[in-house]
């Protein structure tokens, strides 16, 4: 029966996701088109330009709503090209490694109400409840997508596509350490690395038991890596376009092409999530979906409101997308080893001091808030070395 | 040839204060910025749907301007073929079976697959016959139906003027300065720019020896 249920919700969370996806490409596109004054896509209906459906729509165009569909459905019928110089099998593998891990890291994430310890018995919304590890596994997994980028740009046997895997690889492995430094610090206060144990703690303590409160700086640091680590702007260096064609990606077209983008794009969804659930309380919302509550509909409440809060930091991350310019690649390994890494381990430092002692939580607060003034002194003090470059050129 | 060193000038990139080494306020300023432009309303104009706002001086499809008597006022001169860079205007001249002028286009064709649009032949004309209007939506199936002969530009002005797109930008009816009568220059009157230098009282050339100009001018 269990069994059953957990693959009626793999089926559930795999349609959602691939759907959701496909709508967040046109949800991006839209978001560019605002912010750069435009109108965006709005052109393609339901009746996806077919003469006998447009008849049934009446021709109207719902916004563009129809898009995706459209998108999907030329994709699939696109002619599959291959081209001569390829490595066959590694070619076709690596687009369905980018999707099986970035669906794969999904199985631990919790998307609705978890167990609490005031409610026990509450059903699961996770494909694999109470996986100890569940943490480590979402980042275990979701690295492995950088084989995909590498087996894609080492199998395409052209020279953009394997500078492109080349700094994926190095960006990866960079930003993988600031990534577990920051999330480190909250399995720690926690005492878990079980996401939806990590949930009941800050739901049962209510609004000011939010990791974001105690932990700002380990916040920041989730975020940059994770915005590095699903290779989204700023850190889009493996497929940046004025440099590198399309990166990795540059020989595959059609379908293949578009299960990078899935797996982009479910990365996105997992990181978001996470970031929900690790610093800002999953699915507990003041008042409306405490652990307690109980009146009719409270379970889609609090699905929902976890969805809301994943969906506003995946509307983040495409509005820093078109705010934020490209980093030069030195800058972008300076950003991980000189900033995020010394500033990681601190954090983690003083969360073991504080923890060890037994001091007030809130201790946390200020002591962040002092860690990245500071860093922001040094940098102002310590020459960068774009200057000592200048200097070197200058005697010479 | 080498840069001396002396010669090199290096910038230092300008000095980042506290507030800027954060990066935190300048991504938040940033984002500020980009959301107010997502309330902004869109420029986008939705083309089928919605008609351009076109400039008047947009140079779309030719028409040949009429006179106030329906006539047309071209006096095939060829100064427009002439001037034309693409060739894309041929002019038959015939004698006018008009008084007050020597010539008409007996016919007047302007390939308009060949035309570039350009507006030379608006500027060359110098009875002000030829103009371009805010028509854009130029389609046709083959090419012989591109080629737009007198009775078709003469259309195109009808139309533009019914329409109310394109009211004549010329002075209406007249022919243009060219075709009006010569007045020797010393009979313009001094504020007319050209006079002072021109037309001194000291000149004793004959009226005919001297440069005449239209009274417009």
């Amino acid at each position: 029966m269990s069994l059953l249920i957990t693959f009626l919700m793999i089926v559930v969370v795999m349609t959602a996701i691939l759907t959701i996806n496909s709508y967040l490409i046109l949800l991006e596109r839209k978001t560019a088109a605002w912010i750069q004054d435009r109108v965006g896509p709005n052109r393609v209906g339901f009746d996806l330009g077919l003469p006998f459906l447009k008849r049934l729509t009446g021709g109207f165009h719902f916004w563009g709503l129809g898009q995706p569909i459209a998108d999907g459905l030329k994709f699939l019928f696109k002619e599959q090209v291959v081209p001569q110089h390829v490595d066959k099998v590694l070619y076709f593998l690596a687009p369905c490694v980018a999707v099986i891990t970035a669906l794969l890291a999904f199985a631990v994430v919790p998307f609705g109400p978890t167990p609490t310890p005031q409610n026990p018995d509450a059903f699961p919304f996770v494909i694999a409840p109470n996986i100890d590890i569940g943490i480590v596994f979402v980042f275990a997994v979701s690295s492995l997508a950088v084989y995909a980028i590498i087996l894609g740009g080492w199998a395409s046997n052209n020279k953009y596509s394997m500078i492109g895997a080349l700094r994926s690889s190095a960006q990866i492995i960079s930003y993988e350490i600031p990534l577990g430094l920051s999330i480190l610090v909250v399995a720690m206060l926690t005492g878990s690395l079980n996401l939806e144990r990590i949930i009941a703690r800050q739901a049962t303590e209510g609004f000011l038991g939010w990791n974001i409160w105690f932990q700002p700086l380990a916040w920041l640091l989730f975020f940059t890596a994770a915005l590095a680590e699903t290779n989204r702007l700023p850190f889009d260096l493996p497929e940046c376009e004025q440099e590198l064609v399309g990166g990795f990606h540059t020989e595959y077209s059609a379908i293949k092409f578009v299960m990078f983008f899935l797996g982009e794009y479910t990365h996105m969804i997992t990181v978001s999530f996470l970031t929900a659930i690790l610093f800002f309380g999953g699915w507990h919302f003041p008042f409306i979906a405490e652990p307690t509550s109980s009146y009719p509909g409270a379970t889609a409440v609090k699905i929902l409101v976890l969805v809301f809060k994943a969906g506003f930091f995946i509307f983040l991350i495409m509005v820093l997308r078109w705010s934020l310019p490209r980093f030069r690649y030195d800058q972008l390994m300076r950003l991980a080893w000189v900033v995020l890494i010394p500033l990681g381990l601190l954090n983690v430092i003083v969360a073991m001091i504080v923890l060890h002692w037994g001091l007030s939580r809130w201790w946390l607060l200020p002591i962040s808030l002092v860690l990245f003034v500071g860093a922001g002194l040094i940098g102002t003090v310590v020459s960068t070395p774009d200057k000592r470059m200048i200097g070197h050129a200058r005697q010479a | 040839m080498p840069v001396k060193p002396e010669e090199v000038r290096w910038v230092e990139p300008p000095r980042m204060g506290l507030w800027e080494r954060l990066y935190v306020p300048a991504v938040l300023q940033g984002l500020g910025t980009t959301l107010s432009h997502m309330v902004r309303p869109a420029v986008t104009q939705q083309f089928p749907e919605e008609e351009p706002k076109l400039p008047p001086h947009y140079r779309g499809v030719h028409r040949l301007n009429r006179d106030e008597q329906g006539r047309v006022k071209c006096v095939a001169c060829y100064l427009c073929a002439t001037a034309c860079p693409a060739h894309c205007i041929d002019i038959v001249a015939a004698p006018s079976p008009w008084p007050d002028r020597e010539k008409y286009p007996e016919t007047f064709v302007i390939d308009e697959l060949r035309c570039i649009y350009c507006g030379m032949c608006e500027e060359a004309c110098p009875v002000d016959a030829i103009e371009l209007t805010t028509l854009y939506d130029l389609t046709g199936l083959t090419r012989r139906e591109m080629l737009f002969d007198k009775e078709k530009l003469l259309s195109v002005y009808d139309q533009t003027v019914a329409a109310g797109t394109d009211p004549p930008r010329t002075r209406r009816g007249r022919l243009g300065p060219a075709s009006e009568p010569l007045v020797p220059i010393n009979q313009l009157g001094p504020s007319s720019g050209v006079g002072a230098n021109a037309a001194h009282p000291s000149d004793n050339r004959t009226d005919s020896e001297r440069t005449t100009l239209s009274p417009r001018l």
